[in-house]
């Protein structure tokens, strides 16, 4: 826990030593991260050596029965993967290279995972970006209105539809909205994805759907958010303030509560959008999208390591990401906020 | 002769049960506590609830519509879905209850211990947790599941229940291990220390019984957390395996086939699963609000 600062404090960041504090603040936050990362590496590559699955057991063996290949075969397989030298040394080997931005081949594909990721990275992401605007545009204004009209019918429907949106699967709401879509306008998935450039209007009219069902969870959690940030701001003195020297109601609400209660809200859209991949893990399978949920959830199937290492740390690398920009932009916008 | 009784009007104040009074004071959480009871009586005495046996499969009643002999309707293999849904239940309250339990459990001891011995220990168990925070729940469970694959003890799949609950770990112990950063501060913590209690009877003794508050919540608003795991997991093909009934399986596979034709199949099991996440938030919730408002879930 910080110190509070106070202007008795002998310690109060002068001018001068304000901004050598800054740095040294963000560079701490920033050198936080790397034993986080590290820790994300270590678990998931022990992990998943200790799984039984061999991927190239999975692979040879898989479907053709497999009585048939030799333990040769599957010993020279094994060379040709590295998964014959001791964990340490594959652990090296892998991580030296992820360091240097080489994230290894797939060992299903062969192909680079690199480009495997690549490929699917632009539609998750597109869904992933409309899903959080989404959530901003149905958040802001309900989890406001819920505040002001507190325990007002308005709050309790509001309230309602949050809580369903925390209880409805994504991946059934997918499957409820191309039922509805079918019956009223005999619309199906596609089977292929049409690039923004290339037809945007296709695009979007594709990738809406899966948006919605992603999102409708991540605006609940964001109303929530607001609701609850709002109340607690409405509180504060400087509120009181402001009505007692008679501003109108609405400015006090979109100046003074509103600017103080984003900050919390900002945060959870921010860790909501690194989690997204959680809620498209299950919501491409539904709606027939080659993404990184989809890839993900093969690449556990078919036991390849390096993707499934690939992934993790893809996702927690921005988990990290956005949680030190949090921290960064909690620092800047709250001076109460001491940097250490 | 006589006695003057005495009688003293004083009005003795009624000590009402204290489910009485979260019913009264939450009416919200009331209600997702009766859906819950509900739930739990169905999945308890599937075998009278239920009009068909969950795993018959019936062929001259394939994809039948919603009727009277089958409520609400039938599978692709003429299964009654009334019936798989009932005993999906059981599938969905067990395991979120056990997983539940077992993480929220777990998270409250290790946060308890992290706060009381602070320093090094601390560090690392903060360090561990934080590692294991920057995991998306899902993708956790299905890593876990990966590597533990099947065990199925008693009709329970053992490694199914450690991949649900795992991810709940940290999100407990560090609410709890707050809450037991105040308490190590107490004074009744100092007289403990003075008596040369051992590590493990104050923590057990005197500082787990103090955050049963957070433990009570965190441990309810996962339960819908742990049903929604398991129903996507199951729904991914790496949960439940058939014929168990379980309702995230039942939206998967033929059903995701044939939902077309027949929309009841996964119509009603989403239903079911959304209802029974939504009445423990509402729970978990007004719990939240009627003992400690503070704790951000």
């Amino acid at each position: 826990m910080s110190r509070r600062a106070c202007f008795g404090d002998p310690c109060h960041p002068s001018l001068v030593t304000h901004f050598s504090s800054m740095l040294r603040f963000v560079l701490h936050r920033f050198l936080l991260m790397i034993p986080t990362l590290l820790g994300v590496a270590l678990l998931v590559f022990f992990l998943l050596r200790l799984m039984p699955g061999d991927p190239v057991a999975t692979m040879l063996l898989g479907d053709a029965g497999g009585a048939n290949i030799s333990r040769e075969v599957i010993e020279q397989e094994r060379a040709r993967l590295g998964l014959n030298q001791p964990l340490w040394v594959q652990f090296f080997k892998w991580f030296g290279g992820v360091v240097q931005g080489d994230f290894g081949v797939s060992m299903w594909t062969g192909k680079s995972v690199a480009y495997e990721i690549g490929i699917r990275l632009e539609l998750s992401l597109q869904v992933a970006v409309m899903a959080t605007i989404l959530a901003i545009l149905l958040a802001l204004p309900l989890g406001t209105l819920s505040a002001i009209f507190k325990d007002s019918w308005i709050d309790q429907a509001i309230r309602v539809f949050s809580i369903a949106g925390l209880a409805v699967p994504s991946f059934w709401l997918g499957m409820i909205i191309i039922l509805l879509l079918l019956t009223w306008f005999s619309w199906i998935p596609p089977l292929t994805f049409t690039p923004f450039l290339k037809n945007p209007w296709e695009n979007l009219s594709q990738l809406i759907w899966p948006a919605l069902a992603v999102g409708y969870r991540y605006s609940a959690v964001s109303t929530r958010m607001m609701r609850s940030s709002i109340l607690e701001v409405l509180q504060e003195d400087y509120i009181r303030t402001a009505r007692a020297k008679g501003v109108f109601e609405r400015l006090v609400v979109a100046r003074h509560a509103m600017r103080n209660a984003l900050l919390p809200v900002v945060t959870v859209i921010g860790l909501e959008f690194a989690f997204l991949i959680g809620g498209l893990v299950v919501t491409e399978q539904v709606f027939n999208l080659n993404g990184i949920g989809r890839l993900f959830v093969q690449a556990v199937a078919r036991s390849d390591f390096t993707m499934i290492q690939a992934l993790v740390l893809l996702v927690s690398v921005f988990f990290v990401l956005v949680n030190f920009v949090m921290d960064l932009m909690y620092a800047f916008l709250d001076p109460r906020i001491r940097y250490r | 002769m006589t006695t003057a009784t005495a009688t003293i009007a004083y009005k003795v104040p009624k000590r009402r049960h204290p489910v009485l009074l979260f019913m009264t004071q939450q009416p919200l959480g009331a209600a997702g506590l009766v859906i819950i009871v509900a739930m739990c009586v169905c999945a308890a005495f599937a075998q009278w609830v239920a009009p068909f046996d969950p795993l018959t499969v019936d062929y001259a009643a394939q994809l039948a519509r919603p009727s009277a002999a089958h409520w609400l309707g039938t599978d692709s293999f003429g299964r009654d879905v009334a019936s798989r849904i009932i005993y999906g239940a059981r599938t969905a309250l067990a395991i979120g209850f056990i997983a539940s339990l077992l993480g929220c459990t777990a998270g409250a001891v290790i946060g308890v211990a992290s706060a009381y011995f602070g320093g090094k220990t601390d560090l690392i168990i903060q360090g561990v947790m934080d590692v294991l925070l920057s995991f998306p729940i899902i993708v956790l469970a299905i890593t876990v599941v990966a590597v533990l694959g099947n065990h199925v003890v008693l009709g329970v799949d053992i490694n199914l229940i450690i991949a649900i609950a795992e991810p709940m770990l940290p999100r407990v112990e560090r609410v709890v291990r707050a809450s037991a950063l105040a308490i190590r501060e107490m004074p009744y913590m100092d007289t403990a220390r003075t008596a040369d209690y051992s590590h493990a009877r104050i923590i057990f003794r005197h500082m787990v019984p103090n955050v049963s508050a957070p433990y009570l919540i965190l441990l309810t608003a996962f339960v819908a957390q742990t049903i929604l795991a398991e129903a996507s997991l199951s729904f991914l093909g790496l949960g439940v395996t058939e014929p168990t009934p379980s309702w995230g399986l039942m939206l998967s596979g033929a059903a995701a086939d044939f939902y077309q034709q027949a929309p009841w199949m996964i119509v009603f099991p989403g239903i079911a699963i959304s209802l029974a996440v939504f009445a423990f938030n509402l729970f978990g919730d007004s719990l939240r609000d009627w003992l400690d408002p503070k704790i951000q879930l």
